[in-house]
């Protein structure tokens, strides 16, 4: 297994009638009612911390993404948390997931080649290279980019970057959407060809067809658990085993909400109101704003007939939930470390997933009992599932000087226990 | 109801099918519609008493044709590919109406090539930005929002018969899939922000212009009427009232007279 932490940077604060007061989390929610710049300032800060403590403590990667004009995760650049990143774990043998700097949105996008290339020299090639289409909300709102053409832009970016990256000489690049007259880059990055590539995804088969066609690792970024996302990886494998690609498990990623306490009952009294947080005010999205042409005709029909059967079907009011319904529909993991080691064992096992990302701070969680969180993880949970897949399988999509795997920094855990106390 | 017969057309180098709806008699009459796509009503046939009307629709909307929109990459691209359905069609310099998305493609059309377009009616086009007065998205906004703003009377009937569903789901589905997909289309041309120039383009415009405006239109102002007239060289405006954005839907008699008694005079 590879185990990383991914980190979102969400606002800590909203208010407790964030989403009857307010229209949507993303795109239009008033920056100046709801944040300060010095207190927004601390969301980085901890971020940073977080993400480092998972560094120092041993997880195999630290992940961050990109997010524009929202309350949910607000990293508008992730090429500069990677930075400061890269600096600050240097000579540790931990990855730098980028998941990542968004395709169809970044222009010229060879500026996305040239960044992962700088974070590549800097981390001594410990990059991941996420390669994400971007949100309706991000891509189509937030940057204007128009939605019937989102994807065909991302494909001409990936092209552009990947060729980039590899071609010996200075080329010029006729795109539809990008002309170069010479394209040089510098610097280049020091994975040979280049850096593993990762696509993020939410399950539409154009997006397996690609990663297939390219190589690409595909992560399934679902907040909605392992038991929903089963079906989804289990046409996943279906679809790899169709196109007679071997079923790697390091082929794919996956997405999962874990919050760990002492025991059960304290994961509960830690947890619940920011899981709560989480899906009621970070989720609280205006479906107006993934406008028409976002999906492509395929996604858009399939999801129609979804919608439809599910109005029928459940209807549910995540509103009405409490920890035991979260916990109990797998939509997050939670409890002592021994539920949640059984419980990320059977994720393991059941999704067929080599690349694990973890979101272990979730909502409003403070900074300390995120520090709680990671650090249970990794000091009671990770250690016992880390060996899956390790000795069938190579992960080809992991920083090659890294895939020896880590070992958990049991001192660095008390040193932080202690000096937080 | 007039008899409303389909004709397929292929143009841009055969890459792009899409279809007309055609129904009358007398002189040609082209007809472009909005970007929710296009609906043979009360209105197309009260001008196919008088005319020939083509109702052709935007590449993309057609159904069954989704991928239709991939070969035309821009506004120049879509203007140039009308005068090729145009020609499919046999029309030399046909009179043409347009409503909202399909007023400023009849308004391009009628700049680009003057010769082509004998008359011109533009109802509550899109195409013209003014900051204080910013038109709404309509891309981006959900339905209970969008009803006042189309609707001078958002209970009335016409309202009322855009915001039932269809009984049966598979009917749904399918209305809701073409709808989408040509708000999806014609966005092509438009996002994010639906001035792509036309001012610098009007003052081309050699055909007469009825400019035609629903009082309460509330997703385009009726501010931007003037604005279409002074740039027209022969040009007049007429406000509809009782009517928002739809002004053929909410008061389709008299929207139809107008369009009827200008292109006939």
């Amino acid at each position: 297994m590879k185990i990383s932490m991914f980190h979102l940077m969400p606002h800590r604060e909203l208010p407790d009638d964030f989403e009857e007061r307010y229209h949507s989390v993303w795109v239009d929610p008033p920056f100046h009612e709801l944040a300060t710049p010095e207190r927004v300032g601390d969301y980085y800060n901890w971020t940073l911390d977080e993400l480092m403590h998972a560094a120092d403590l041993g997880f195999d990667g630290i992940c961050v993404n990109e997010h524009h004009q929202n309350a949910y995760g607000f990293m508008p650049g992730p090429n500069v948390m990677g930075g400061a990143l890269a600096r600050a774990t240097r000579g540790q043998d931990v990855a730098l997931v980028q998941m990542g700097a968004t395709l169809p949105t970044t222009n010229p996008p060879i500026r996305i080649a040239e960044e992962y290339a700088m974070l590549d020299c800097i981390s001594g090639g410990r990059l991941v290279a996420g390669m994400p289409l971007g949100t309706a909300m991000d891509a189509n709102m937030g940057y204007g980019i128009t939605p019937i053409e989102q994807r065909e832009r991302y494909y001409e970016a990936h092209d552009l970057i990947l060729k980039a990256w590899q071609s010996r000489k200075p080329f010029p690049y006729n795109g539809k959407y990008t002309q170069l007259p010479m394209v040089n880059l510098w610097p280049r990055p020091v994975q040979q060809p280049h850096p593993p590539v990762w696509v993020p995804g939410m399950g539409s088969l154009s997006t397996w067809e690609f990663a297939a066609d390219q190589g690409h690792c595909y992560c399934f970024l679902s907040y909605f658990g392992h038991a929903r996302g089963k079906a989804v990886m289990d046409s996943f494998w279906e679809f790899m085993d169709s196109k007679e690609k071997e079923l790697n498990p390091y082929r794919a990623g996956f997405l999962q909400l874990v919050a760990v306490s002492e025991t059960d009952a304290q994961a509960e009294k830690d947890y619940e109101k920011h899981i709560k947080y989480f899906f009621e005010k970070c989720l609280h999205i205006a479906p107006e704003f993934t406008p028409p042409g976002h999906q492509d005709y395929r996604s858009l029909e399939n999801n129609l007939r979804r919608m439809l059967s599910q109005q029928m079907s459940e209807q549910q009011r995540l509103s009405d939930w409490s920890f035991k319904d979260y916990v109990d529909n797998q939509y997050v993991i939670s409890g002592g470390p021994a539920s949640v080691r059984d419980q990320l064992e059977e994720l393991i096992k059941s999704l067929r997933v080599g690349n694990l990302m973890l979101l272990l701070q979730i909502g409003s969680m403070p900074h300390e009992l995120a520090m709680k969180n990671i650090e249970l993880m990794a000091t009671e949970v990770i250690p016992h599932i880390r060996h899956h897949w390790t000795d069938e399988w190579e992960n080809k999509w992991w920083p090659e000087s890294l895939r020896g795997g880590r070992q958990m920094n049991a001192e660095a855990g008390v040193a932080a226990v202690a000096g937080g106390s | 109801m007039a008899a409303v017969s389909e004709r397929e057309t292929t143009v841009w180098q055969g890459k792009v099918q899409s279809r007309a709806l055609v129904a009358g008699e007398g002189p040609p009459l082209v007809f472009f519609h909005g970007a929710m796509g296009l609906t043979w009503d009360p209105f197309l046939d009260a001008l196919a008493e008088s005319f020939t009307v083509y109702a052709p629709e935007h590449p993309g909307t057609t159904p069954g044709q989704p991928d239709a929109i991939k070969p035309i990459d821009n506004l120049w691209d879509l203007v140039l590919s009308y005068y090729e359905v145009f020609d499919e069609l046999g029309l030399e310099s046909p009179a043409v109406v347009g409503h909202s998305f399909g007023g400023m493609v009849a308004a391009e059309v009628a700049a680009t090539n003057p010769s082509r377009v004998s008359r011109l009616a533009l109802i509550d086009p899109v195409g013209l930005w003014r900051d204080d007065a910013p038109v709404k998205n309509w891309m981006a906004t959900s339905p209970d929002r969008l009803g006042p703003l189309l609707f001078a009377d958002p209970t009335g009937p016409a309202a009322q018969m855009m915001a039932t569903p269809p009984p049966d789901p598979e009917t749904g589905i399918q209305m809701a899939l073409r709808t989408t997909w040509s708000l999806a289309c014609t966005g092509k041309f438009v996002w994010p922000i639906p001035d792509k120039g036309l001012k610098k383009r009007l003052h081309r415009i050699t055909a007469p212009t009825l400019i035609l405006w629903g009082e309460q239109d509330g997703l385009i102002p009726p501010v931007y009427a003037s604005e279409f007239e002074n740039a027209i060289t022969d040009a007049r405006v007429e406000l509809i009232a009782g009517a928002g954005h739809l002004p053929q839907m909410e008061q389709f008699e008299q929207t139809a007279n107008a369009v009827r008694g200008f292109l006939s005079g």
